[in-house]
């Protein structure tokens, strides 16, 4: 790891402007993310601004729904008991992730922000588009067994790794930002992440200096009835091989509103507008889950290695569903 | 390099015993853990004013490790598990795998278990930091410790000390009530001598004595 | 033989052998004061880091160290242009026998990039972080060429080796006619199987402490399963005596037959100690542990059985081929447990390699028994299947009472006790014979069984006993302590061979200052080091004897010395117990403080023929003597399958094991318990991914190479059988470090076999192939 200058900014424009002035600062929360990278020079810094300190705490529900401060923890989101009782899906996402002792030290923010766990993205010895934009995707022909199925482009596959924005992208979240001029802004999670296309280097569409400030989640029926499904290759501290976030709101057996988002199948959170499509208003059985998750992977493009991912996928979604309304 | 502050005879796990030498082990080790996992004792304020705001090159830090203030010259990029093994000479914490991803070097940071890897130094200056070496009352095991040696919950120790770490939190917390409970809840902490039946009876055994931490 | 004393006569009823003693050295590594190889708070200490290969094949064109040498804090750089010259590498076939190295080529030694992750250079600085960053800094440039990744590229070469795993082993064997037997066996079965790359990843990394004392006097302090070993290739690099080498482990973070050759990362270290004239600690990070201490290759298996319609087999004919390195013939020797497991007249083996730009893949738990079982195992599952007998049956059935090799009996062999035993406590027989009709609401449930067995290797080592006159002793033998209970089992033999209480015993070990032990790898150590120490102690009783016989004080004074027996730490005339008396007494007689004896123990073959084994070394040439010599034990599984999630929960484990004596029941446990979570791993989960492309690593870390973590496994029944075995060694131990994973993977896939009706035969089982299942 390279030697950097460490800052530890009280205001929210101390920090924002810290790295908005310097392309190599990057903001340090948890840094559970940002020094793994560091070690392995994925990321190099010369500066890290440590902004714990700052304000941007709270679990609470408000006029808009759920609002959780950035720099909370997953722990404590995970174990809030609002959470658990209200949003059971983000509480799942976030106990079925990581490990206890890294939920204590992540941050709801550097969550969203986590990155590829793509083994050549994760070794400098090995070309990539996302880490060298321009060298090439060794992952489309190769140990491309983890990647991502939907949303890939022929310059990148990258799977993003994450639970919790998976959760958050299927109940609508907002996230709240803030620059350096110290402007807000509100941007939908859905529309925070973006596809690689020819650009994977470009993950979301936050500006140099931006900072997450919180993320507030609408309440609805869907929210409360609402799981995380996450399969993965054992038991316990791994990542989703895939994962379903489903919130349903169902009535009399028919489906007045639907919620779904698959993760570990998809370059970003992967919101299926497809299946809440074939969903929604279709009586609740396995017939309709079946159709849903068959529309959810309809664009899927598998490679080599993972084409097992579209029929796990589809099962999770469809488990998922079931035990929902079981 | 690194000084050794006359600690504060109140904040030493192994500062001077008690005369009442009748007072229970579990009565005794709650006293000095529950002091290892009480609120920080240093006021936020303190903590504030203790901290240089911009830190660059070597620079002096303190650390309160065990009950201890002690002094390090260091570099901000020295993770809080470097500091510990190279600067203070608290080996106990293991390097498994520096990347988060075995939970050998578990710490404690005010209460909390946390991957002393992937945390800096620096950030942790005014924390209460417990590491295994401050588990034992001198020579007194903790319930879990000793626990750990009657349950053979390990082979060649490595993962050791992050288990331990990370079962004190576990029992904390409240995730140890069930086996089921403490298989999930002690997942972050790889062992590849496969200790693991033997951990999960180490820990249950110290929840069902009713020790409270 | 006859003539050595040995523990089933001196201790008959042992007070603390076998006993379920705590670890001795329990409390420090509790405390976090078990100091590990790189612990070790040296005065001047430095940091090395190593620069590792960013292709797999091809030329250094340009090393480029300016930029790091300008780093405040570092010290020197190292590359095959400046390093201090070695006076042996293992470059060369006779290099590499008089080092032992486990692998024949030395990074460092020129220009020439052979796999990726093979060190270029070696940076030392004065703290961590430094070193680590310059090494960063130093640019290498490459004339790449296109590496071969595997056995599987279409561009390898596959040669049939003469021998195999460094000339131990014969790349054919031969026995009876087995292509005759198959055309004529009435039930034929063949199938093809696949094992990963797996690494053995101890919890803590390859670490080396090098400290010259004095410019031809060296001690390191070494995470090695041998410091003998360790001792004698540093020293024959060196051109050192071997006296002057001094290495010491006091603990030892796992190791797995990885810790069990000396390494590059070794070398370098020692040698970057002697270019900056400091002391040099460098630990492996744990990427680089996936490239620098050795790995199971990735291997294919054809297993072809005949059979009898009754479920006799006839024959067996067994093929694997495997990638190697450039330089080695290594390939794990599957055959040998299929040759010997069951009755079978004809057999047939032979052994195919490939060269491939990976380094040398080594001794990983089990070495060749663990995946050979696996074929095995999994066959005969399918032979039973096929004939509608139960797995125990069909096992039974073939059951060798001789070895089928070369006909020998066994020194002892409670198998089918472990069958019956083991199957009582799972409850085998509420198993419905069925495949695929036992559920548990969505979940298909399956019980699957496995033999397991692993041989006893020659070994032998040497011990040292001093007994002082107050009451306690030291005892010393320079074997190693992975976490298998060496300091406490050996704590165990000495205490009761000296009548003492376990308290009242030091044992130390790890160092070369100390009597040489064999490496603890083949699951040697305990046997050996165990009769070492009971030999040690019988020596003192030998020197007191002496003196008991000869002082007129002694009431044992004018006897024979054949007429005298020690029990319990009193010296005694056989036919008169009551007639003699504690040592102390006769120590304090003759103003003896302490007395020293030593002893030399003998593990397997030797033992039996009372010839020596070289010393320090395991696994030699097995010439085998009237008896063969093998554990044997058997391991039940319990899984819950998840059909359309692919996932597989392992519910329960049985393993029953006969081992000759058990010296510690708690530690013995655990051992089995480690082992088979070892192998539920390999059957599972863990695989290492090499591109085709780059022929390097794409996983090489925790969270992306699978190990089970606790959520992972289920409460575990273990039990031994009581075994007496007189032929293997003075304390009737065999070893139980591999047992324990032998078997494992096929009782998990057999589970998985009775849970879904589909058999897979490619490991690790993930998610992924359990779908596939569907498919077909
Ligand atoms: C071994 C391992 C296993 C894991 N398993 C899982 C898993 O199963 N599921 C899962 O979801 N996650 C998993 N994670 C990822 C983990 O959850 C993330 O690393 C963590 O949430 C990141 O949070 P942090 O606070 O540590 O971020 P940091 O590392 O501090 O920051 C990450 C990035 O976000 C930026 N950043 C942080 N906060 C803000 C903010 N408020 N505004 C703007 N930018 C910000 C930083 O500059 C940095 O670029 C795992 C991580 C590890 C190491
Ligand atoms: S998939 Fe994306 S991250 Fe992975 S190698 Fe290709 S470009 Fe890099
Ligand atoms: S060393 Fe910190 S988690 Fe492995
Ligand atoms: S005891 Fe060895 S890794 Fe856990």
């Amino acid at each position: 790891m390279n030697n950097f200058s460490y800052l530890q900014a009280t205001q929210p424009k101390e920090a924002t402007g810290a790295v908005r002035d310097n392309q190599q600062a990057a903001f340090i929360a948890g840094g559970t993310t940002l020094l793994d990278l560091m070690k392995l020079n994925v990321e190099t810094h010369d500066q890290l601004v440590d902004i714990n300190m700052l304000a941007f705490k709270g679990i609470e529900q408000t006029a808009d729904g759920l609002r959780i401060g950035a720099l909370e923890r997953m722990s404590d989101v995970g174990e809030n008991p609002l959470v658990m009782q209200q949003y059971p899906v983000i509480s799942q996402s976030l106990l079925l992730a990581a490990s206890p002792q890294l939920r204590n030290m992540a941050s709801i923010g550097g969550n969203l922000l986590q990155r590829t766990r793509c083994g050549y993205f994760r070794d400098t010895a090995f070309p990539c588009n996302k880490r060298q934009p321009g060298s090439g995707c060794p992952a489309q022909e190769g140990e491309n067994r983890g990647l991502a199925i939907l949303g890939g482009s022929k310059d990148c596959i990258a799977t993003f790794p994450g639970d919790l924005a998976v959760a958050l992208v299927a109940l609508d979240a907002v996230l709240l930002l803030e620059n350096a001029k110290g402007k807000q802004r509100r941007v939908p999670l859905v529309d925070f992440h973006l596809l690689p296309g020819s650009t994977p280097q470009r993950e979301t569409v936050l500006e140099p200096g931006e900072l997450i400030v919180s993320v507030t989640v609408p309440a609805a029926a869907h929210t409360r009835k609402s799981m995380y499904l996450k399969v993965r290759e054992r038991s316990s501290y791994a990542y989703a091989l895939a994962s379903a976030a489903v919130g349903l709101d169902v009535q009399g057996g028919q489906i007045r509103s639907a919620r779904v988002a698959l993760g570990g199948v998809g370059t970003k959170p992967w919101r299926s507008r497809e299946a809440e499509k074939v969903l929604t208003g279709a009586p609740a059985t396995e017939a309709t889950f079946r159709a849903a998750a068959a529309a959810a992977l309809r664009e899927a493009q598998p490679r080599e290695h993972n084409r097992f991912k579209v029929e796990l996928a589809q099962n999770t979604l469809v488990r998922a569903l079931t035990e929902l309304t079981a | 390099m690194t000084d050794n502050f006359p600690p504060d005879s109140a904040d030493r796990p192994d500062g001077p015993v008690p005369s009442d030498g009748r007072r229970s082990f579990i009565k005794q080790a709650t006293g000095f853990l529950g002091l290892a996992l009480a609120p920080p004792l240093i006021s936020q304020a303190e903590r504030l004013t203790a901290i240089s705001k911009k830190v660059e090159g070597v620079t002096e830090m303190r650390l309160k490790v065990n009950g201890t203030v002690r002094t390090i010259s260091a570099e901000p990029r020295v993770t809080l598990l470097d500091a510990l093994r190279e600067k203070l000479d608290l080996t106990g914490s293991k390097k498994g795998c520096d990347h988060g991803q075995c939970g050998a070097c578990t710490v404690l940071v005010d209460g909390r278990r946390i991957n002393s890897c992937l945390t800096l130094a620096v950030m942790n200056q005014g924390k209460e930091i417990t590491t295994v070496e401050g588990l034992a009352k001198g020579e007194e095991l903790h319930p879990l410790q000793a626990s750990f040696i009657e349950h053979d919950g390990f082979q060649c120790g490595y993962c050791t000390p992050g288990q331990l770490m990370s079962g004190v939190a576990c029992l904390k917390e409240g995730h140890a009530k069930t086996d089921g409970d403490v298989r999930e809840w002690m997942s972050g902490n790889l062992c590849r001598c496969g200790a693991y039946p033997n951990i999960v009876a180490a820990i249950r055994q110290v929840e069902k004595s009713g020790f409270k931490s | 033989m006859e003539t050595e004393p040995s523990f089933f006569e001196t201790s008959p009823t042992p007070n603390v052998v076998g006993k379920p003693l705590n670890r001795v050295d329990g409390r420090d590594k509790v405390m976090g004061r078990a100091k590990y190889s790189a612990e070790y708070p040296i005065p001047g200490l430095t940091y090395g880091v190593l620069k590792t290969s960013d292709i797999a094949k091809g030329k250094i064109q340009s090393i480029d160290t300016s930029a790091a040498a300008k780093q405040p804090g570092v010290l020197a750089i190292y590359t095959h242009l400046n390093i201090p010259k070695l006076a042996v590498t293992p470059n060369d076939a006779d290099g590499k026998k008089a080092i032992g190295a486990p692998m024949g080529f030395m990074p460092l030694t020129s220009d020439v990039i052979f796999y990726a992750g093979q060190p270029v250079a070696v940076v030392v600085a004065d703290t961590f972080e430094r070193a680590t960053h310059a090494a960063d800094l130093v640019r290498v440039t490459y004339t790449t060429e296109q590496p071969i990744a595997a056995y599987t590229d279409p561009k390898a070469k596959i040669f049939d080796p003469a021998k195999i795993q460094d000339g131990k082993t014969d790349g054919k064997t031969r026995r009876g006619d087995a292509r005759a037997a198959l055309a004529s066996a009435p039930v034929q079965l063949t199938a093809v199987y696949t094992h990963a790359i797996n690494h053995h990843n101890p919890m803590e990394p390859g670490a080396t402490t090098a400290v010259w004392d004095a410019p031809d006097r060296l001690t390191v302090y070494e995470s090695t399963q041998g410091v003998t070993r360790t001792q004698k290739a540093l020293s024959t690099m060196l051109g050192l005596p071997q006296d002057q080498v001094r290495v010491i482990t006091k603990y030892l973070g796992g190791g797995f037959g990885c810790k069990g050759s000396c390494w590059p990362h070794t070398v370098l270290t020692v040698l970057a100690a002697k270019g900056v004239g400091r002391p040099v600690k460098l630990s492996l990070t744990r990427k680089q542990q996936f490239t620098s201490m050795g790995h199971r290759e990735d291997q294919t298996q054809t297993l072809t059985l005949g059979a009898t319609k009754e479920g006799k087999l006839t024959t067996l004919i067994h093929e694997k081929t495997s990638t190697t390195s450039p330089w080695d013939n290594y390939a794990e020797s599957n055959s040998k447990i299929i040759n010997m497991l069951y009755d079978c007249p004809n057999f047939e083996a032979s052994y195919q390699l490939a060269r491939g730009n990976v380094m040398t893949s080594t001794y990983t738990r089990a070495p060749g028994e663990a995946p050979g079982s696996f074929a095995l195992e999994s066959l005969m599952d399918d032979l039973a299947y096929k004939l509608n007998i139960d797995p125990i049956q069909i096992r039974l059935l073939n059951h060798a009472d001789k070895d089928p090799t070369n006909g020998n009996p066994w020194s002892s062999k409670s198998l089918k006790e472990c069958y019956a035993r083991g199957a009582e406590l799972f409850g085998w027989s509420k198993r419905n014979p069925k495949a695929g009709a036992t559920r548990n609401g969505r979940l298909l449930v399956g019980m699957g069984m496995a033999t397991a067995s692993y041989p006893v290797h020659n070994s032998q080592g040497m011990a040292r006993v001093r007994l002082y006159a107050d009451g306690h002793a030291v005892v010393q033998s320079g074997a190693t302590d992975l976490g298998t209970g060496t300091y406490t089992v050996m704590t165990q033999v000495a205490a009761d061979s000296l009548g003492l209480p376990p308290e009242k015993i030091r044992f130390e070990l790890g160092d070369t200052k100390l009597p040489t032990a064999p490496n603890s790898g083949g699951s040697v150590a305990a046997g050996t080091v165990s009769s070492s120490v009971y030999m040690a102690a019988q020596d003192v009783w030998g020197r007191l004897t002496k003196l008991a016989i000869k002082d007129k004080k002694s009431p044992l004074f004018g006897a024979k010395s054949e007429e005298v027996a020690v029990e319990n730490g009193r010296l005694q005339l056989k036919k008169n117990k009551a007639k003699g008396e504690g040592f102390m007494a006769l120590m304090k007689r003759a103003g003896l403080d302490d007395i020293e004896g030593s002893g030399s123990g003998k593990y397997g073959a030797g033992y039996e023929t009372g010839q020596a084994a070289s010393p320090a070394t395991s696994g030699n040439a097995e010439k085998p003597a009237t008896h063969s010599m093998h554990s044997f034990g058997a391991h039940f599984c319990e899984v819950q399958v998840d059909p359309d999630l692919g996932t597989v929960r392992v519910t329960r484990w049985v393993s029953v094991h006969g081992a000759g004596r058990i010296l510690n029941a708690k530690t013995a446990r655990s051992q089995i318990i480690g082992g088979s979570i070892f192998g539920i791993g390999a059957a599972l989960m863990e695989a290492t991914h090499r591109d085709n492309q780059f022929a390097r690593y794409v996983n090489a870390d925790f969270a992306d190479y699978h190990i089970p973590v606790n959520a992972d496994i289920p409460d575990m029944t273990v039990e031994f059988i009581d075994e007496r075995d007189p032929y293997i060694n003075a304390m009737g131990v065999k070893g139980i470090g591999e047992i324990s994973m032998v078997g494992v993977s096929a009782a998990v896939a057999n589970a998985i076999f009775h849970a879904t009706g589909k058999r897979v035969r490619d490991l690790p089982i993930t998610p992924d192939k359990i779908l596939a299942t569907k498919a077909v």
